[in-house]
């Protein structure tokens, strides 16, 4: 058999066990499980579709919390249902027709991404004529604005006190599906011609130009895409927590996003999923550490932020000594693996061929 | 001449580019003719790399006015002029670091390509093939400039004088009709250099190309060029023949002028 085919059999298999850990996932696991591990499928899609921007097209922008934001919004509105809508908004009435519309959720998790995709074309195009540092800051304030924005028009998002009773998802399915197919859709992207004009880009912005690159349309399109899917996942985290506030998207948001994907390796798709399932799984593991604690006797009162300390320290940490992450620009392929258990060779392998 | 825009691929008509207070060019007035090689020398800080990256897009003149085969590209970005044909490499060599050598050359072909990137995440067969074709077409280049063997490589993990053979490869694959090139021979020993100019009078037979060359190895310069203009502080101080440039006082002058100053 040769090694083609036997990695399309590898694939198959891989996707066949994914199912099967879904399906007993969802019949063995307990709600609390349930929920982190559905907690970590958002956090690989941000963790994904931030290191589109950061790692593959070297532009430094920290907005992912607040396209989330438009996602999350988005996607309760569309889903609520009248008579809710009716009772949370009690400050100002919600204005028509948002008041009746009444979608079913997927429809209405695209409609999110897509929307967070039309505000990322927006910012990206004066914010991304700035020089790098600048687009930081720039970004850092859309998210903000953003915030300022949802709180202030009350008759569409109901201001400050948020949104409740939002349609809930409970299935791993769900949320991995939208996970594997997001991974999916962006190793594609990357490994396309578009994908490597990204890192030629990243890479050397003066001589991609001169490969006749066009710059400015390239880290649009980059851009558009990440916001995309971090709306598709505000959209997500909605329905998981059922509840949206706009004190929720935070910049200490975008600082745990930016967290997995340094963590994981700028650069690579593999560590963001890696990453994003550890970070999420270590943020409930440390929830002790801000309860109130008796250590040797010693009464420690309890800390709220403390598991953000823990892990700007571990960023700082990480970026000191192990800038690469734990994958740095590697990718997790079947070629390593079958070198590893000794299948041979037979062609050299493709390189810059996809899949 | 009754028309000098006739015979001519690539004229700047005085373009001049002032940074502040100073005059890094001043007035240029080149006239290339198609299939020429030409080369621009000078002493450092001269202007000479200023001068290419007006003709590129990456400065704008301040004044004056580039045509390049009969189109007005002054004020065009790079890409775009690249579009229009002119291709160029760097005197402090920019390869993809990330990429293999045969990547660093198919991303030449992204322009080309008419797919679209919904096309390229579903692997539909307009852009699969149109990919396989241009990986077809970069092979055979890499073929033809002697690099195919370390296709797969890391771009910059080559030896200096094949990161220099790379560039110029890339820049050819985008199928320029002019080619730039910024001190090509920089940082090579005698064989090496001697190796170059025999590889750029085959590319310049072989595709048809119009060459602009920076070059400080004088030896490389009066060997393969049949037009030289000589930059001083901004200013063209001579053009001619090679044999006419090296009898001009002037540059005599300049060049020493310039061994003085750095003595
Ligand atoms: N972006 C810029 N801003 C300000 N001054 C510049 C800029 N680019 C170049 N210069 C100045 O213009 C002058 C010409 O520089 P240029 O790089 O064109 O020289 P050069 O002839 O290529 O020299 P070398 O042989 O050392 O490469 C120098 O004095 C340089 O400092
Ligand atoms: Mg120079």
């Amino acid at each position: 058999m040769d090694r083609q085919k036997i990695k399309t059999f590898l694939t198959l298999g891989l996707v066949l066990l994914s199912c099967l850990v879904l399906f007993w996932g969802e019949q063995y696991l307990g709600k609390f499980s349930t929920r982190v591990l559905n907690l970590a499928a958002i956090f690989v899609i941000l963790g994904a579709s931030m290191n589109l921007v950061l790692g593959f097209t070297g532009m430094f922008s920290l907005g992912h919390a607040g396209f989330m934001c438009v996602g999350a919004y988005v996607s309760a509105i569309l889903t609520m249902s009248p008579e809710s809508k009716e009772m949370i908004y009690f400050m100002e009435p919600i204005i028509s027709p948002l008041d009746k519309i009444h979608w079913p959720v997927f429809p209405a998790i695209l409609t999110a991404g897509l929307v967070a995709a039309f505000f990322g074309f927006l910012i990206g195009f004066p914010a991304l004529r700035l020089r790098d540092d600048y687009l930081a800051i720039a970004t850092l304030g859309f998210g903000e604005i953003i915030r300022i924005i949802v709180t202030n028009t009350i008759s569409i998002t109901n201001g400050s006190l948020g949104l409740k009773n939002i349609p809930p998802i409970k299935s791993l399915w769900v949320y991995w599906g939208f996970a594997i197919a997001t991974i999916w859709i962006l190793k594609q992207l990357i490994n396309s011609s578009w994908g490597y004009a990204f890192k030629a880009i990243r890479d050397n912005e003066i001589a991609a130009e001169a490969m006749g690159i066009d710059i400015f349309k390239h880290k649009l399109m980059s851009f558009t895409i990440g916001a995309f899917f971090a709306g598709l996942a505000g959209a997500l985290m909605g329905h998981l927590i059922t509840s949206v506030d706009p004190t929720m998207f935070r910049f200490l948001f975008t600082f745990q996003i930016l967290l997995i994907i340094v963590l994981g390796g700028l650069g690579s798709l593999t560590g963001s999923v890696i990453a994003g399932v550890l970070v999420t799984v270590m943020m409930e593991v440390l929830r002790f550490v801000e309860q109130p604690m008796n250590l040797f006797g010693l009464q420690i009162p309890g800390i709220p932020g403390m598991r953000m300390v823990i892990f700007a320290l571990l960023l700082l940490v990480v970026i000191l000594f192990y800038r690469q992450g734990l994958m740095g620009t590697r990718e997790f392929n079947w070629d390593w693996v079958l070198d590893k258990v000794g299948v041979g060779r037979r062609k050299e392998k493709g390189v810059g061929v996809d899949g | 001449m009754a028309n000098p825009w006739q015979n001519s691929i690539l004229v700047t008509d005085n373009i001049t580019m002032q940074f502040g207070g100073l005059k890094a060019v001043s007035n240029l007035a080149l006239n290339i003719a198609p299939r020429q090689i030409v080369g621009l020398i000078g002493p450092n800080g001269a202007g000479k790399t200023t001068a290419f990256n007006m003709i590129t897009g990456v400065y704008k003149p301040t004044s004056g006015k580039i045509t390049f085969d009969g189109n007005d590209i002054t004020g065009l970005r790079p890409n775009q002029i690249t579009e229009l044909g002119i291709a160029r490499t760097f005197q402090n060599i920019r390869l993809f670091s990330s990429m293999s050598v045969l990547e660093n050359v198919l991303l030449s072909k992204h322009v080309r390509l008419k797919a679209t990137p919904l096309e390229a995440i579903l692997g539909l067969p307009r852009y699969t093939r149109a990919r396989k074709r241009h990986i077809e077409e970069c092979m055979d280049l890499l073929e033809q400039v002697q690099l195919a063997d370390v296709a797969h490589e890391k771009a910059t993990s080559l030896p200096y004088g094949k990161q220099r053979r790379l560039e110029i490869a890339r820049a050819l694959a985008t199928q320029p009709k002019m080619i730039l090139l910024d001190e090509p021979a920089a940082g090579m020993n005698p064989q090496e250099s001697l190796e170059l100019m025999e590889f750029i009078a085959r590319i310049r037979e072989q595709f048809g190309l119009t060459v602009l060359m920076i070059e400080h190895h004088m030896e490389v310069v009066m060997g393969i060029c049949e037009h030289i203009v000589v930059l001083d502080h901004g200013e063209t101080i001579a053009q001619g023949t090679p044999t006419e440039i090296q009898n001009n006082q002037q540059v005599i002058e300049a060049y020493l002028g310039a061994v003085d100053e750095s003595a």
